[in-house]
């Protein structure tokens, strides 16, 4: 008896020890700027004219009633801080811009389920208007995903080079500095404190959000106002800089939002008569065309995504860019790769299903782009960035994986190509197989010109992003979802889309 | 009645996840002589068409019915007359007859308890016997966790502490345990993940579980019939999302009615016949499983001095 009881004891006791898990994301460390790139309002904006387009009113003076009345809210704050407003303080101290990414790809994965199947066998599409009636809208599909990230990455960039510029004009002291009795909660900056860089992004996102995640605005409006109050407390900001910054961001993002609006990414779905053209005009070309896997057959995902308007080039450059035709279905060489794909299908390695699906990204998750803006963040972190050049190397990675989503998809549903498992019964997968043409594929493209883009802003590690891009594009042929064609073709086509937003990095003004 | 309280009788239990093989352990009160050793295979088949997706019963045309197949080597040993002690180790495989996933296989966790028999009282009616058992299982294999319901696992180590009572009268018996199972972390072969919010890490964070089993019916020499009601349920998790897969670390429950028969063969001594099934009542993020085993098992006396093997005690 005794001895069961020892051992009932000694595994409680080894189980408690092993409860906790290590979040990275809580671990980042608070951003302390090695540059501050006070003169960042000269970089060259995506959608603004002049970094001064957006009027942002000089601050009252740092001194007198109405500034003493501000400087007395932080120190309210900070006289009642408890250790729930200490941890966030650390938490958004660790960059505004990192933060709202990361809560971008949280919505992002609660949000990319694909609707279930009426009754009928129909699908229901998501209805903006009604976001949270089933099935909720969005469907945040990679190609949705790849829109909201940059969307959200260049209105941030934007916003962040008129806040600069205004910094820089005004230039108004943190309150620390104003007033010695106010204590600096996260690292002093000689950056100027109006308006406030977190209020801006935080402006932009409450704009952003809005747009694209609207059955979230309670959620977002708690963050918002959780940074808000860390700024306050962390004695960076007082009101006014973080009213003004807000102001600034929010109409900034508007603009963003009316391009959204008209890009054509809400008639992305097409409609039936344009799936059926799609497919008849593949048969005629002599090709077996994609059929979907699914019971009952799902419409094939934002066949018309392909003319969607990108950042970095025009619908011209999009053809020239394309990737030849893939491999005809009834060619020796089609045969040899499907042959290629079942032979991964039949016996996989352990390691080919880890890498798998390690790149999977599939439904409930970030998608491939929000995989490679984690990747990004992790890189970046160490580096201690200003916010603005956050927002600039986020924005130049996401509008090159929105571009490359666009001219994957517009590929896709040009060559309408069967997937392997469609061409062989016998193929069965260790990952989800996704519901639109094969050729080319979409992980290949984004990991093509995400590696490419990152390559540029953080030369040394090449090597590393150019591996992960392979592996990330190898793991949908171990998937046995995709041919050898797909991969090859689809990354070469992101390298090439990535190199349109190097081409824009080295004459934006940042430098590197 | 001490003769009912030798043999042996396992139930095969489906819990934990998508038919996933909580261990088969011992759910009974029956001890094993001092130096009996017992050996034996176990075939199992499970199978369902709908599953609750949350509280929601639905079937899904992309899986039609899955179908998990085991078989499993069992070995039993008793310590002393007071203490025994068994290991299962499973080779489990999981497919569906329609949609794109590749069916899974391997070996999956090995399992031991130890049982300890705390109280044995006779009264003028009947029989109170009161056990302790404690258990460890853990993956054998590094098989991937992340495509329930076709893993063919769960992947935690698990620690069991249970205490069961029984009761004879006659011939008839009743069973109750109790289960309390902790359960490790697990990771996955990716670096992030959304429960009920974005979670930065592989390691997945599992929910304890509770057990209750009450087991009732007929025990007489070597004969066993009996019906099985039990229920599993997590102490935590998050429930599937509409159309979502299902995650390791969900809240799972299942209630389960089933039955059991054991016979001894007369004609070889030691040797069992074992069946069985089990069919799931209600769950919750778990599919409904029916559940149905046969195995064969060989009671033997490792002790040099008795060579009489298949002992007269199994009665």
């Amino acid at each position: 008896m005794k001895k069961l009881l020892y051992i009932i004891a000694t595994i409680l006791i080894l189980n408690s020890c092993n409860k906790s898990i290590n979040d990275q994301s809580l671990a980042y460390p608070v951003l302390n700027p090695k540059k501050n790139d006070a003169n960042a309002g000269m970089w060259k904006p995506i959608m603004l004219s002049a970094p001064d387009q957006v009027m942002v009113p000089a601050p009252g003076a740092a001194a007198g009633p109405d500034y003493t009345t501000q400087i007395n809210e932080i120190k309210s704050f900070q006289a009642n801080l408890n250790d729930e407003g200490k941890k966030n303080i650390s938490y958004w101290g660790a960059g505004a811009v990192l933060r709202w990414n990361e809560i971008t790809r949280e919505l992002v994965a609660k949000y990319n389920l694909p609707p279930v199947n009426s009754p009928d066998g129909t699908y229901p599409f998501p209805d903006a208007n009604n976001p949270l009636a089933y099935p909720l809208f969005p469907f945040a599909n990679p190609p949705y995903a790849a829109r909201a990230y940059a969307y959200i990455s260049a209105a941030c960039f934007d916003a962040l080079v008129a806040c600069y510029h205004y910094k820089k004009l005004y230039n108004r002291a943190a309150p620390y500095v104003a007033n010695t009795t106010v204590d600096a909660l996260l690292p002093k900056t000689d950056l100027p404190s109006y308006p406030s860089e977190d209020a801006t992004v935080a402006g932009v996102m409450w704009e952003m959000m809005k747009l694209l995640f609207p059955g979230e605005q309670a959620y977002v409006q708690n963050l918002i106002q959780e940074h808000m109050d860390a700024r306050i407390a962390s004695g960076a900001n007082v009101r006014s800089d973080l009213e003004a910054g807000y102001a600034l961001g929010r109409s900034i993002a508007i603009k963003f939002a009316t391009r959204a609006r008209t890009d054509r990414a809400g008639a992305s779905a097409g409609t039936p008569a344009i799936w059926k053209q799609m497919e008849s005009a593949t048969i005629a070309r002599g090709e077996i065309p994609w059929l979907s896997l699914e019971f009952p057959a799902r419409p094939a995902m934002l066949p018309l995504f392909g003319r969607v308007q990108p950042w970095l080039f025009d619908s011209a450059i999009l053809i020239s860019i394309r990737p030849p035709a893939p491999p005809s279905t009834s060619s020796e060489k089609f045969k040899k790769e499907l042959e290629e794909v079942y032979q991964f299908s039949k016996n996989p390695t352990r390691e080919q299903i880890r890498v798998a699906q390690f790149w999977a990204d599939g439904v409930s998750t970030y998608t491939p782009p929000g995989h490679w803006n984690a990747i990004a963040a992790n890189v970046f972190v160490p580096m201690q960035m200003s916010e603005v050049r956050w927002a600039r190397n986020l924005a130049l990675l996401n509008m090159a994986l929105m571009d490359a989503s666009i001219a994957c998809w517009d590929t896709k549903y040009l060559y309408f190509n069967p997937r392997p498992g469609q061409m062989d019964k016998r193929i069965k997968t260790v990952v989800g197989v996704p519901n639109f043409p094969s050729y080319t594929s979409g992980h290949s493209t984004f990991s093509g010109a995400a590696a490419t883009v990152l390559s540029h802003i953080v030369s040394d590690k090449t090597d590393d992003f150019m591996q992960m891009a392979n592996e990330a594009s190898l793991s949908r042929l171990y998937g046995a979802i995709h041919y050898r064609s797909d991969c090859d073709e689809g990354l070469a086509c992101g390298m090439r889309v990535g190199n349109f937003a190097v081409k824009r990095a080295v004459t934006d003004g940042a430098g590197n | 009645m001490e003769k009912s309280f030798s043999g042996i009788i396992i139930l095969f239990i489906f819990l934990g996840g998508f038919d996933q093989l909580y261990g088969q352990s011992d759910q009974d009160a029956l001890m094993m002589k001092n130096n009996e050793f017992c050996t034996g295979f176990m075939y199992q088949h499970s199978g369902w068409d709908h599953y609750w997706e949350g509280s929601i019963k639905r079937d899904n045309q992309n899986i039609g019915t899955l179908k998990t197949q085991m078989v499993s080597y069992m070995g039993m040993y008793g310590i002393t007359n007071k203490l025994n002690a068994f290991v299962t180790l499973p080779y489990v495989k999981i497919s569906s007859n329609v949609g794109e996933w590749k069916e899974q296989q391997g070996v999956q966790d090995i399992s031991a308890w130890l049982k300890y028999w705390i109280v044995d009282k006779k009264g003028e009616k009947g029989r109170f016997g009161l056990f302790g058992l404690a258990g460890i299982s853990t993956p054998v294999t590094n098989y991937n966790i992340d495509m329930l319901p076709y893993s063919i696992g769960l992947g935690s180590t698990n620690l069991s502490g249970r205490i069961m009572a029984d009761y004879q009268r006659g011939r008839w018996f009743a069973t109750g345990s109790a289960t309390y199972i902790l359960r490790s972390n697990v990771e996955l072969d990716r670096n992030s993940y959304y429960t009920t919010q974005m979670q930065y890490t592989n390691e997945i964070r599992m929910p304890h579980a509770t057990q209750w089993m009450l087991r009732a019916g007929y025990r007489y020499k070597g004969w066993i019939a009996e019906a099985i009601a039990d229920n599993w349920t997590t102490q935590g998790g998050h429930d599937i999302t509409r159309n979502n897969m299902p995650f390791v670390s969900n809240r799972m429950e299942a209630t389960r009615l089933g039955a059991n028969f054991k016979w001894e063969d007369g004609m070889v001594k030691g040797l069992s016949l074992l069946t069985g099934g089990s069919f799931t009542l209600t769950g919750r993020n778990i599919g409904q499983a029916s559940t149905f085993y046969g195995g064969i098992v060989y009671l033997f006396n490792v002790s040099s001095k008795s060579s009489s093997s298949g002992s007269s005690k199994i009665k």
